[in-house]
């Protein structure tokens, strides 16, 4: 990995770095590359994962919530007219 | 004076009940001490400040007979459980605003048995960390030594109740949260099994890991807390159905049998910590158990594997932070920009790490190398587990490879820090019950510990061998 590959993770994950926070970064991502790389060695033969999850359903009809409108429209950062008020994408 | 130390949920309830004290006497004597010692150990980020109307609420059920036995019983709760109309920051700068606008389950559980909950604790930001020094609020100490860290991510449920500032407490467990700050504070952790306690409500970091684990001081208030929370909850789709939770084992008793994996810590304990560890097996072994030797090999490869599934979840979950609907938010010329500018001011160190870790884990060309390789590692560790469990009651190991270190010691070594929980990840990657029991005290005075895990939906015997143990080991 490099300063490149940190950065275009960062991208990725929305996430602003200064120069001297992507370095310390870099520096972590090795110690922690080099200790789960481990994995790589380890013989496992043919595994199909048994996922043991399976979809839940429920009836599309209206329930009570303990939230209201209001309460969630209060805590947007911005808003206007009870919408939630974002910069203009295009 | 109400004697906090020897208190038990039991105890209090006994004392409710024949009128020795009421509920809001109770709390008081509890937000003295708070008073007297949060400022340096720092357990609460916040006391609520409506306590004490909660306990007037409680001593109504005592009026009116409806009284069950966790009412009244005050508790602290992790920062990453909603309680509505209350903040809920899950330790972390991006939440500092928010508040719950409903109740997790758990929480509505509590209310509905009348507990009281006196305040959110303290915990490594969005529960990443063993120390409980990641908080965006400040450090936890530890309170048999305050140079020391009380462990993590839930540092400040377990110093709430090694300190007396409240009862009983929640934590939530995605690698160890709770039994390892259990075994550095002297406490009893359990983390239950996957999709046990609903997970509703609960600001998630690695959803197919967590779990609400509840501290205590004995293993029977840690009992009676999971029994009141431990059912099906149609809000959480993870959540186990009824009929899916048989207790086919019943307790045999004096001949069980423990399986020990030595190999797994032949290298990298502590010499007091095996010590003890051993000395715990040989009073087991007297008491009638049998003592097998037995062999995991994928699981040595079970907190490597957690280190790739782990941030893999943490970068998905978190993407919903982006200072857009709730939380912190800086301005930017675009939608792109409060997005990156929101993200960069608003994790932490260790947050921004997991995330762009799990980013990179996930990516094209290195998906298969990471990700799918932890994910079938996972399904061995979990296939050689449940194998195991057929010829033995339960697996034993330490708790931690130490006891509580300094603060500070471990925190630019993120790798040093992720080892803490060496003998945590199987139970949270298999979704196998485990249970920290203190075991006894190092030279420093420093507690230890020892770790039960049980089959699926076996609390109940963890819970007996649990108390076996307590009277083996005697008073502390």
């Amino acid at each position: 990995m490099n300063i490149k590959d940190v950065e275009n993770l960062a991208e990725l994950a929305k996430i602003d770095l200064t120069l001297n926070e992507k370095e310390q970064i870099l520096k972590d991502m090795g110690g922690i590359l080099e200790y789960i790389k481990t994995i790589e060695g380890v013989e496992i033969g043919e595994v199909k994962p048994k996922y043991s999850t399976y979809n839940i359903w429920r009836e599309d009809k209206i329930e009570h919530r303990d939230f209201s409108k209001e309460s969630i429209i209060k805590q947007f950062p911005d808003s206007q007219d009870n919408f939630l008020k974002v910069k203009k994408i295009l | 004076m109400i004697d906090l130390k020897n208190l038990t949920i039991e105890k209090v309830h006994e004392g409710l009940e024949s009128k020795k004290f009421t509920c809001r006497e109770l709390v008081q004597e509890y937000l003295k001490n708070i008073k007297e010692k949060n400022t340096e150990l720092f357990a609460y980020i916040e006391v609520y400040d409506d306590v004490l109307n909660q306990a007037d609420e409680a001593q109504k059920k005592f009026e009116n007979s409806t009284a069950t036995l966790l009412t009244g019983i005050p508790f602290a709760i992790k920062d990453n459980i909603l309680f509505k109309d209350h903040k809920v920051s899950a330790g972390s700068k991006i939440l500092e605003n928010y508040t719950a606008v409903y109740d997790s389950t758990v929480v509505k559980e509590l209310k509905n048995e009348g507990a009281i909950l006196i305040g959110r604790t303290n915990m490594d930001e969005f529960a990443m960390g063993s120390s409980t020094e990641t908080s965006a609020y400040g450090v936890s100490r530890n309170p048999y030594d305050i140079s020391r860290v009380p462990g993590g991510s839930s540092g400040g449920s377990a110093v709430a109740i090694a300190s007396d500032m409240a009862l009983v407490s929640l934590g939530t467990e995605t690698c160890g949260s709770v039994r390892q700050p259990s075994s550095f504070c002297g406490l009893v952790g359990l983390k239950p099994t996957y999709g046990a306690v609903s997970r509703n409500g609960v600001i998630a970091m690695g959803n197919s890991l967590d779990q609400v684990s509840p501290f205590g001081k004995n293993v029977r208030d840690v009992e009676i807390v999971f029994n009141a929370l431990s059912k099906h909850d149609p809000m959480d789709s993870t959540s186990v159905t009824d009929e899916k939770r048989n207790h086919k084992k019943i307790s045999s008793g004096a001949t069980w049998k423990i399986g020990v994996p030595w190999h797994l810590f032949e290298k990298g304990v502590d010499p007091e910590v095996m010590n003890s560890f051993k000395e715990s097996m040989e009073k087991l072994k007297n008491s009638g158990c049998g003592i097998v030797d037995i062999k995991l090999p994928y699981s040595k490869y079970s907190l490597e594997a957690y280190y790739i599934i782990m941030p893999a979840e943490v970068s998905t979950n978190l993407s919903r932070f982006d200072g857009m609907r709730y939380g912190f938010s800086e301005k930017g010329d675009n939608l792109a920009e409060v997005y990156k500018k929101s993200r960069g001011k608003g994790f932490g160190k260790e947050a921004r790490r997991r995330i762009l870790l799990g980013t990179y884990v996930l990516s094209h060309g290195y998906y298969d190398a990471y990700y799918n390789k932890a994910t079938k590692i996972r399904e061995k560790i979990k296939e050689e587990t449940i194998e195991i469990f057929k010829n033995v009651d339960f697996i034993a190991t330490p708790t931690t490879p130490t006891s509580a270190f300094k603060l500070g010691e471990k925190l630019d070594d993120p790798v040093a820090m992720y080892l803490c929980d060496i003998f945590a990840a199987s139970a949270n990657l298999v979704g196998t019950p485990a249970m920290a029991i203190p075991s006894g005290k190092d030279k420093n005075g420093l507690p230890l510990s020892i770790q039960f895990t049980a089959p699926y939906f076996h609390e109940n015997l963890l819970f007996e061998i649990g108390k076996k143990f307590e009277g083996l080991r005697g008073d502390l």
